[in-house]
């Protein structure tokens, strides 16, 4: 095909565009596996329950440390026509010393009653499973741990992945564990035995039905959320995912424009040689399949070599940055990169509609 | 039978709010193994003409028919079909594309157009074929940058010639030659439009080189003179 012919005879052409290309797509996976670094980090511990809905106090704005469940509440709630199982979660957040070490970890303290996925059911009192984030800070299996400022013992049983909580390695413990490490570390906000702060509910009607269903029963003194809507109200989730979305928006468009400005300074070059081959029965449809050919090329190059760039940085930069390389964030910015260079190619369709095959005998229509 | 026939041909154009006359009712038959020169000076309307009679314009009024397809009232996407198959182009700028080697522009129509596996046979035998009777088959690999003008004038005759076309139109092909080299170019077109039966209109301003054609047709302000 004479698009590909081009594109390996003269490569020096299309090599500037290609460096943008790749620079921006470097730019657009390191975006995406911060965004989804800090996504996960943030909404491990949700994204692992087993749940239909959450329940959250009223007043607590979505907050699960602000919510209090009492055990009155939770019986109404367990009565609720269609509700299969409930549990009890509660999350402190706090600074852990690790043997050996001189900085403090920062932890989540999940209390839980049932296993989630990928945690499995609550340790003894005393114990707990660790998320691997936590080797970063030295943590290991077998480890007694000092958790909050009045060094609570807990010994690590075993690791848990992808569990934490706003960017905490999470420490999943037995709920009297928690309790005593929420009353050591925010003696103010102290829970009573059979209170947690939310409910991990299932049921079998749909989310949302399930979730006023539980509102209505508790009389208003709860706010249940799918647990979609729950991951999505941590804290700062929403406003990270709309401010990367944005920038990564906005590269996808500054990709597009790169190819559309090259391949219309490409184009403008090519006019007579357009010209030449209409003369002789060239279709515009095939010069312009051409271009999209070669954009297609360049884009899928950018592509790969970004995508291999991007994994050598990764590995090289601290294991504390949250960036994390999905395939499905990768298969995105793709397809992503592909659709921007077609637009921004097909930008030239014009000039090739209108190159003249009069020019190519000297003279234009 | 004759390769190409214009009866009364008018071709119009507007400029600056006003028509101006390119050609005024041409009429023209050229056989179908006759070599043409058609002179006159700029602006006379030797393109007007060569462009009507290759498809590449449409004329304001009158027929023209091409070998025995009467082309006056085809739409643009009928003409760039006609132009790939019914008749041949030599430009006086050469215009080969700079990347492909001397074959492979010999089959760009044939890529360009995206003819099937058979066609591009066909295609690749003829190209060969094509290379041998110019004296390019050592050069078949070249590209036009490392090609002397002479071989490149000859396989943009070749890539005129792929398609097999009745008619070859030349746009001064000489006029970027050195006066041996042109001679050498035009003897080379004598010798293949000869040799194949076919028919050429060669515009031209050189009258040096109109010895080599049956006939010269005078253009002056749009208007024939044999």
């Amino acid at each position: 095909m004479l698009a590909l012919r081009e594109l390996r005879r003269e490569p020096r052409r299309f090599v500037t565009a290609a460096i943008v290309l790749t620079l921006l797509v470097v730019l657009l996976l390191f975006l995406g596996g911060l965004l989804d670094g800090l996504y996960l980090g943030s909404t491990g511990a949700l994204r692992a329950q087993r749940a239909n809905v959450l329940v959250y106090s009223a007043d607590a704005n979505n907050s699960i440390i602000r919510s209090r469940i009492d055990s009155p509440t939770r019986a109404r709630v367990q009565h609720v026509s269609g509700v299969t199982d409930v549990n009890g979660l509660g999350i402190t957040l706090t600074g852990t010393t690790v043997p050996g070490q001189r900085t403090l970890a920062d932890t989540a303290v999940i209390g839980y009653e049932r296993a989630a996925n990928g945690v499995p059911a609550p340790p003894a009192e005393g114990e707990a499973w660790a998320d691997r984030r936590l080797e970063t800070f030295g943590v290991r299996v077998g480890q007694t741990l000092g958790v909050g400022p009045q060094k609570v013992p807990v010994r690590i049983k075993g690791w848990v992945h992808d569990t934490n909580y706003l960017l905490q390695g999470a420490l999943w413990v037995h709920p009297a564990t928690w309790r005593t490490v929420q009353a050591t570390s925010r003696p103010d906000a102290a829970v009573a035995t059979a209170t947690f702060e939310v409910l991990v509910v299932r049921g079998t009607p749909p989310a949302a039905q399930l979730a006023r269903d539980i509102d209505t029963a508790t009389h208003g003194t709860t706010k249940t959320l799918t647990k979609n809507e729950a991951v999505l109200s941590s804290p700062g989730t929403r406003e990270q995912k709309s401010t990367f979305a944005g920038i990564i928006d906005v590269t996808f468009l500054v990709v597009g424009l790169v190819v559309a400005l090259f391949f219309v300074l490409l184009t403008i070059e090519r006019t007579a040689l357009y010209g030449v081959l209409k003369a002789v029965g060239a279709k515009t449809s095939r010069l312009l399949a051409g271009l999209i050919t070669q954009a297609l090329v360049i884009g899928t190059v950018a592509f790969v070599v970004g995508e291999l760039v991007t994994v050598g940085l990764a590995a090289i930069l601290p294991a504390k940055i949250p960036l994390t390389l999905q395939s499905s964030r990768a298969v995105s910015t793709y397809v992503g990169v592909i659709i921007a260079a077609m637009l921004g190619g097909s930008i030239s369709l014009r000039r090739i509609v209108r190159a003249d095959p009069m020019t190519a005998i000297g003279a234009s229509n | 039978m004759s390769a190409l026939e214009l009866a009364n041909v008018r071709k119009v154009y507007r400029s600056g709010g006003e028509d101006v006359i390119a050609l005024d009712h041409a009429s023209l038959t050229i056989g179908d193994d006759e070599m043409v020169a058609l002179v006159g000076p700029s602006g006379s309307g030797k393109t007007t003409l060569i462009s009507i009679a290759g498809g590449l314009l449409t004329p304001t009024e009158g027929t023209v028919v091409v070998g025995s397809e009467d082309i006056t009232g085809y739409d643009p996407k009928r003409l760039t079909r006609f132009r790939s198959q019914r008749v041949g182009f030599v430009f006086q700028t050469v215009n080969l594309v700079p990347f492909l080697t001397a074959r492979e522009n010999l089959l760009v129509m044939s890529e360009l157009n995206g003819v099937g596996r058979a066609g591009r046979k066909r295609a690749r035998a003829r190209a060969d074929q094509l290379l041998d009777e110019l004296g390019l088959t050592h050069r078949a690999r070249g590209v036009p940058a490392e090609l002397s003008g002479g071989e490149r004038q000859r396989v943009a005759i070749g890539r005129a010639l792929m398609n097999e076309p009745k008619l070859v139109l030349f746009d001064e092909p000489t006029s970027a030659l050195d006066t041996k080299l042109g001679e050498h170019v035009m003897e080379l077109i004598q010798t293949e439009v000869k040799g194949r039966g076919i028919a050429a209109v060669i515009v031209t301003h050189d009258t040096r080189m109109t010895h080599y054609c049956d006939r010269v047709i005078t253009i002056l302000d749009g208007k024939l003179a044999a």
